[in-house]
């Protein structure tokens, strides 16, 4: 393995651990998931069913805000413990910690979204699971593309104080694309004639904003973590 | 630059002046009548904050890779004014869509992203305001990573949805038209210029300030600061 992913997977490994023996991030991100499900069917369920659309929009609303509850806390553990500082001093490549922290983030997403997915199909009657193999890539591409700019801005808002308001406010208007994919893609596969070019877009569409958005992080990682 | 300024600024105020005369000159177009005349204020607008977007996504990529503290000041001044024009884009937009479409607000693919670009750019002033130290790193990351996430919002809002006129209605106004458009395109442009060289010529003079209130606590001179 080389010098890279072993960092990589090094950095992963312990935000995992962390996690696994805490439970903290993926216990409260499921519920608020959960949450959000709730108050999402008490606004879009008109006399026991849900409009069009509602279910793949529900679905993609709860992982983007549980996302960035994640994003904030796996980071906020980070700050608290003074240890990204830590992790900054190691000698290894700056764009290796990156990937190894959007790998810990995007693993504990794919956790939520495999409790998500089910229940928001099983509340709703949306035949999310119908399609599976494309649902997956849909949420595989819109998470990665969601956490790769998450995690860069997590990083960088560590230092500042406002850093609870400005994730948000940052994070939503660029992962629109991410949104408005998932949410499309998914909406296509649901629907009564479902679409599966449609999805195909939105997958190789969301493909590229992961390509895009990986890279420029990547590329941006060192500077913008050099104080 | 100096000298030039009064002038430009004389030659911007008279352009300004002439163009509700030129716009009351134009023809009058066919369907929609009076309401097109907002288009001499509302597209050179928008293709002057789509230029702000450009000349600050840029300068904010050069800011954090050669660290130069102008490329920075131009990036802030370029946000600065993207949120000036884009505000007369949304203002001015609604105002016609509510004659044109009958509405104030069409989930449009140009509308939408328009909206979303500014967001962008207001979400880069907040974090400049309120980012704490370091914000400037942090805010060129959002400044370059709105750059980059254009064409995506662009695509993924085109294909859910399009009503707004196409760009091409530029190349085939009727030649009265067209003279009256671009010498609003050139009054825009040259009104934007003029911005720009007073909020540069600011941002430098607020540096020198820090640089020399530095110098002067340094040397131990500085008068106790009433508080």
């Amino acid at each position: 393995m080389s010098q890279f992913a072993r960092v990589a997977w090094i950095v992963m490994q312990k935000d995992l651990t962390v996690e696994l023996r805490s439970r903290e991030i993926i216990s409260t991100t499921v519920f608020f998931a959960l949450s959000c499900v709730l108050v999402f069917a008490f606004a879009l369920v008109r006399d026991g069913r849900t409009v069009v659309d509602a279910a793949a929009g529900i679905l993609w609303i709860a992982i983007a805000f549980s996302g960035t509850l994640a994003l904030g806390r796996t980071f906020e553990r980070e700050r608290y413990t003074d240890t990204l500082r830590a992790l900054m001093l190691a000698p290894a490549d700056r764009p290796a910690i990156y990937v190894g922290k959007l790998l810990g983030v995007v693993a504990m997403l794919a956790a939520t979204e495999i409790l998500l997915v089910p229940l928001v199909a099983l509340l709703f009657q949306a035949g999310l699971l119908e399609r599976p193999l494309w649902l997956a890539a849909l949420l595989a591409t819109g998470t990665i593309g969601f956490a790769a700019v998450g995690t860069l801005f997590a990083a960088m808002l560590v230092r500042a104080r406002t850093r609870d308001v400005l994730l948000p406010v940052l994070l939503y208007p660029i992962t629109i694309p991410v949104i408005i994919g998932g949410v499309r893609g998914t909406a296509a596969l649901v629907a009564e004639t479902p679409d599966v070019a449609m999805a195909q877009f939105w997958v190789a569409l969301l493909f590229l904003f992961d390509v895009v958005f990986v890279v420029l992080s990547l590329w941006t990682f060192e500077p913008l973590m050099t104080e | 630059m100096r000298r030039l300024y009064p002038v430009g600024l004389a030659v911007a105020a008279a352009m300004f002046a002439a163009a509700p005369l030129l716009i009351d000159r134009a023809p009058t177009e066919s369907t929609m009548g009076l309401v097109q005349k907002i288009f001499y204020f509302h597209v050179p607008a928008a293709m002057t904050m789509f230029l702000s977007t450009f000349v600050s996504g840029i300068a904010s990529g050069v800011f954090l890779f050669r660290g130069k503290q102008a490329a920075d000041r131009v990036a802030l001044a370029a946000a600065e004014l993207t949120v000036v024009f884009g505000a007369m884009v949304l203002v001015t937009g609604p105002v016609w869509a509510r004659k044109a479409w009958g509405v104030w607000w069409q989930w449009d693919a140009r509308l939408t992203s328009s909206l979303l670009l500014w967001m962008i750019f207001v979400a880069y002033l907040l974090v400049r305001r309120y980012g704490g130290p370091g914000s400037e790193k942090l805010s060129a990351a959002v400044s370059l990573f709105g750059m980059a996430n254009v064409p995506f919002v662009y695509v993924s809002v085109n294909v859910w949805r399009t009503l707004h006129p196409k760009t091409s209605v530029v190349p085939t106004l009727s030649p009265g038209m067209r003279g009256t458009f671009w010498f609003c395109v050139a009054a825009f442009l040259l009104l934007y210029a003029l911005m720009m060289a007073a909020r540069l010529r600011l941002g430098k003079q607020q540096a020198e300030v820090e640089q020399l209130y530095l110098e002067l606590d340094e040397r131990g001179d500085l008068p106790s600061r009433a508080s």
